[in-house]
């Protein structure tokens, strides 16, 4: 074998900052475009917010003319676009969102910070299950394709691949949640939290329907493209010399079908991080999980600007140094790019 | 394309099934035109909350609408919206895909940059602020142009995919050193390669926008005086349909969502199974042998290649 050890500065050259360059763009291009969004519409928050106050009750003039300047100031919409994208820049540096307007005066960053561990719990939990069991299932219905129960399999997910998130939550809440009740319809928990079996369950119990209606989905997209990896895959020649050779099926599909087919799937895990994303925010929102989603919800209904943009800022954020990280570990699981 | 389409219809049972589907959904379409009340006139015609009955094919609403005309209209607005968004979306990654897969260089570097960024960025939350923002003077067309503007980035990259292991083909060299144009290379030689592609696209463009405009319509941030499959079920959600034991309100336009979406990822299964080389090779062994007698195989090979 001529394999020369490769030298840690090439790996560094060639991936690690061509990516990190990527991510400082992702980031770049998506805060810009939340800042520029509510600025190019022909609709002022700030004349918005006023008209929903003055609509209920006559207010003095002069009481109006300030409430405008210091909605102008909450807004950041002082001065030139571009010292508004200056300050705007200089404020996300100090995590400083604004406040809430629905609930004036707790800050944006106190509010999104209550929230997101349900998030990232319920995404964790559905991306792990989700992944590992695409992945696996469609390596094995890849591998035993004209079996009855593999093409059953591929029918069932086939009809439930398109549907939209939306509708799997809505549908599992009707038939679980309402008609037969075993689940609770809304909520994330009971109890005192803390690290007691009794909270502990109840957190299992509320999340369950959320993760599931997350799961159904993710796991069909990553069926679908596992199996067609494995199609390709069981065509090689390492296969059928396997085969041959008589190796157990059990360790073919493990040890290598799914270990190559599995390699693609991590690049593609971290470019569908924004849907799944995305996903759970419905999810969250349709089962009043106490996460992002359900916060941004109320912040649609109360229209609290600030904290719908301190969503949109984080998610960008948040996904692009998410899949950064996966991309960042790949050469851990292959082999090819830390050798190059 | 026509032929396309028969081979599609004789080889494949899930396109098949997914353009049948379609079909009703197309009847329902234009059953909209023959609806015996106007489309913003829906409210207050029939009776409240009446179960599905001979008068009332899918049953009422609260607010004295009948659901299976609600519908007609429904499927006509989502189809709309959906359509202008794959067609402004399409538009952007088409080209932008297939100009940065012919010029390559700094341009099809710094393309693809932007490109990779713009997957990487979860659009629903973007689609909530604008629309939360624009709330109220969001009209159909506008949410149509809103999906289509932040649909556009994953395509482009697989046209510019195709367009550059389309130019490293041979019949390409071939076409280049025997003088053809290079314009007429890209539309005589690549397009008929690149159509079958964006029909697939454009199905799955379809499915992003559908499932888009419900889940937007049902956060309250489309025009929700329009009917759509979405805002039907707003609605129902709102007037708590389910609860007070009026299931279909809500039931009706959450299985026509479904069937739409269905329909449209069959079709899109068969046309993958019709692109795929190997499948295709199967067929092809099928068809040849089916009409072998009466035509020259290797005619018969090119039909069923041309796209």
């Amino acid at each position: 074998m001529g394999e020369t050890k490769a030298h840690p500065m090439n790996l560094l050259r060639t991936y690690i900052l061509p990516r990190i360059l990527q991510w400082a763009l992702v980031i770049f291009v998506g805060i810009s475009a939340t800042f520029l969004i509510p600025r190019l519409s022909p609709i002022n928050p700030v004349d918005e917010m006023i008209g929903r106050m003055t609509a209920f009750a006559s207010i003095d003039p002069h009481a109006v003319v300030s409430m405008r300047e210091s909605a102008t100031a909450l807004f950041g919409l002082e001065g030139t676009l571009l010292e508004q994208y200056g300050r705007f820049w200089a404020r996300l540096f100090t995590g400083d969102l604004g406040v809430s307007f629905g609930n004036f005066p707790r800050p944006v960053s106190d509010i999104i910070a209550a929230g997101l561990p349900w998030t990232i719990g319920l995404l964790s939990v559905a991306i792990l299950i989700s992944w590992v069991s695409g992945v696996f299932l469609g390596a094995l219905a890849g591998y035993f394709h004209d079996r009855r129960w593999a093409q059953f399999l591929e029918r069932f997910v086939v009809v439930v691949y398109p549907i939209p998130y939306l509708i799997i939550a809505f549908v599992l809440i009707f038939v679980f949640a309402w008609w037969l009740k075993w689940f609770p319809l809304v909520g994330g928990s009971r109890g005192q939290p803390g690290l007691t079996w009794d909270y502990i369950s109840t957190l299992l119990y509320f999340g369950f329907l959320p993760a599931l209606s997350l799961v159904i989905g993710s796991t069909a997209f990553r069926f679908i493209m596992a199996k067609s990896l494995t199609t390709t895959e069981i065509a090689s020649d390492y296969v059928q010399y396997a085969e041959l050779a008589a190796v157990p099926k059990r360790k073919i599909i493990l040890f290598y079908v799914a270990r190559n087919t599995m390699l693609p799937q991590v690049t593609d895990l971290a470019l569908s991080l924004g849907a799944l994303f995305e996903g759970a925010l419905i999810t969250e929102v349709l089962f009043a999980y106490p996460g992002l989603g359900f916060v941004l919800y109320n912040a649609i209904y109360n229209a609290d600007y600030n904290i719908i943009m301190g969503i949109t800022l984080l998610s960008i954020a948040g996904i692009a140094t998410a899949s950064l990280i996966i991309d960042l570990l790949y050469p851990i699981f292959d082999p090819r790019v830390r050798l190059r | 394309m026509l032929t396309t389409i028969r081979d599609l219809f004789r080889f494949s049972p899930s396109f098949r099934f997914g353009s049948l589907i379609l079909m009703v959904v197309a009847a329902f379409v234009l059953l909209s035109a023959f609806s015996p009340y106007e489309e913003d006139r829906l409210r207050r015609k029939v009776k409240r909350n009446q179960p599905p009955s001979a008068d009332f094919v899918f049953g009422t609403t609260s607010q004295g609408q009948d659901v299976f005309w609600s519908l007609t209209f429904a499927i006509r607005n989502t189809l709309i919206i959906s359509g202008i968004a794959v067609f402004i979306g399409r538009g952007i990654g088409v080209s932008l895909g297939m100009i940065s897969g012919y010029l390559g260089g700094i341009f099809d570097r710094a393309a693809q940059s932007i490109v990779e960024s713009v997957i990487v960025v979860p659009r629903l939350p973007l689609l909530i602020l604008i629309g939360s923002i624009l709330r109220g003077s969001l009209t159909m067309f506008t949410l149509g142009i809103l999906i289509g503007i932040l649909d556009w980035a994953y395509p482009s990259k697989r046209y510019r995919a195709q367009v550059l292991s389309l130019r490293e083909r041979d019949f390409t060299h071939t076409a280049v050193f025997s003088g053809m144009p290079s314009f007429k290379i890209v539309l005589r030689e690549h397009l008929p390669f690149i159509i079958p592609f964006l029909l697939a696209d454009v199905i799955s463009g379809f499915l992003f926008s559908i499932g888009i405009e419900v889940t937007l319509s049902y956060l309250g941030l489309a025009n929700l005086d329009s009917p759509t499959i979405g805002t039907m079920i707003y609605w129902g959600n709102y007037y708590q349909s389910i609860p007070a034991g009026r299931p279909w309100v809500m039931v009706v336009p959450m299985v026509t969502a479904i069937l739409m979406v269905l329909g449209f990822y069959l079709m899109s299964v068969g046309l993958g199974e019709y692109l795929d080389p190997r499948k295709r090779l199967v067929r092809l062994t099928a068809h040849a042998s089916d009409e072998a007698d009466e035509d020259d195989p290797r005619k018969e090979k090119e039909d069923a290649w041309a796209p």
